[in-house]
């Protein structure tokens, strides 16, 4: 059976974290899973955690009034749910629900950004690692923004 | 005594043939499959990624992509897009109207270079439909291949294309599909997000794998950009251009791109070829 610093250490956004940076994380994450229409995080909520999916697919959601709850991304097998934990006020921006049944490993983030302040060595490393996440983000937002499919082919 | 040529030799290449619509199928709010028959003569065979010319008589012609199974001959499926006079003009034919074919033009997805590999075929928008013929013969050669993927993005559920087909082939064990839609609604539960974001997590190995992407442009360069950070080489991935088609036989110039005429040298351009082409500002 693969121990959970196995399973993080095998994703590629913590890939060539050192073992005892992933025995560290592993220690702070567990085992997670959750039903279609579950909510794994509300909007607004303190954001003290974050989850990399390793079945199904999350639905990041926001309230707009007379329209209901829309759906802006979806994040699947592989991906990483959440930065808000790192990020000032540590709120989160939108609704996780579970579009169908999640596992995922769901990690403490208030333990882990206790850590990263001691260890800035391994802050770095997060931050770059979580940097690159966000920037993959932005990207297809602003893909979807150019609403590419509305008058080209 | 002057000898008299053989009528079709005489027609050339500018001389549309007349095809009734057999079956007119509506796909979406704007998008419309016509299958045309030969009244009398018909085209040479279409192969996959090629295109046609297709007259709305009075109105004007417009070159569209061959959506349809190429062993079905000579039967033509066109997908169309109603967007300009001329367009909106095909897809409100109705059985029995007659329409002009010229072509078919261009060149033909390299499936050949997918024997033993896996295929993977990227379609955005109405990317789509140029693609359906390439998977098609995939699927009619499937032992041939070490995998099938589609992945496939749309800018909401209601703009998505051959939905019906779409689930066949996902029920397929030997076919893998991901959806995806820039925009959700209330009852979508599928992906949303560009169609990049679905080639991470596509379960084949880079290493063994052909590309084929159509779609706009931008949509294109990004996902040419996603498929080279998976690790393919840029020499297996091939993607469709377009720009402005009149003659299809590269003589009018209005398609062409630096050093190629895309309607005569593509419109399929194997990705290392033409990146140079496609970082000139304004080409």
């Amino acid at each position: 059976m693969r121990t959970l610093d196995t399973l993080i250490g095998e994703n590629p956004v913590f890939q060539g974290l050192a073992a005892a940076q992933l025995e560290f994380l592993a220690g702070c994450g567990q085992n997670v899973a959750f039903d279609a229409g579950d909510r794994l995080f509300r909007e607004g909520d303190s954001a003290d955690t974050f989850f990399l999916v390793r079945h199904g697919l999350v639905a990041l959601d926001a309230y707009v009034p007379n329209r209901g709850q829309m759906t802006v991304e979806t994040v699947g097998a592989g991906e990483i749910v959440g930065w808000s934990w790192l990020v000032s006020p540590f709120r989160w921006h939108f609704t996780g629900r579970a579009v169908e049944p999640v596992r995922a490993i769901q990690f403490d983030g208030a333990c882990i950004r206790e850590k990263l302040e001691a260890d800035p060595k391994l802050g770095y490393e997060l931050l770059t690692r979580f940097s690159q996440v966000i920037v993959e983000r932005l990207q297809s937002t602003r893909l979807q923004l150019m609403d590419v499919y509305g008058n080209g082919r | 005594m002057a000898t008299v040529a053989e009528p079709l030799a005489a027609y050339g290449a500018m001389v549309p043939l007349a095809y009734t619509v057999a079956r007119s199928r509506r796909e979406n709010h704007d998008n419309w499959t016509l299958e045309l028959e030969p009244v009398d003569a018909a085209i040479d065979p279409i192969g996959p990624g090629q295109f046609d010319m297709l007259y709305a008589f009075g109105v004007g012609e417009v070159p569209i992509s061959n959506s349809g199974d190429p062993d079905r001959v000579p039967t033509l499926v066109h997908t169309i897009r109603a967007v300009g006079p001329v367009t909106k003009a095909l897809c409100a034919a109705r059985p029995g109207d007659v329409v002009g074919v010229r072509g078919p033009f261009g060149n033909q997805w390299p499936l050949h270079e997918a024997v033993g590999r896996e295929l993977v075929l990227v379609g955005g928008g109405v990317g789509l439909p140029p693609l359906r013929p390439a998977l098609y013969k995939a699927l009619a050669h499937r032992d041939e291949l070490a995998g099938l993927h589609v992945l496939y993005g749309g800018r909401t559920p209601r703009d998505l294309l051959f939905t019906r087909e779409l689930e066949q082939w996902r029920a397929r064990w030997d076919v893998t599909v991901g959806v995806t839609v820039d925009a959700g609604d209330a009852d979508w539960r599928g992906n949303v997000g560009v169609v990049t974001k679905l080639i991470p997590g596509a379960s084949f190995d880079p290493a063994n794998s052909v590309a084929f992407v159509v779609g706009p442009e931008i949509m294109m360069r990004f996902t040419a950009r996603a498929l080279l950070a998976r690790g393919l080489p840029p020499e297996r991935i091939w993607i469709s251009m377009e720009r402005t088609m009149r003659c299809g036989i590269g003589l009018c110039g209005h398609c062409q791109l630096g050093p190629t005429l895309i309607c005569r040298d593509g419109p399929i351009y194997r990705l290392d070829e033409i990146t140079p082409l496609l970082e000139v500002p304004e080409l």
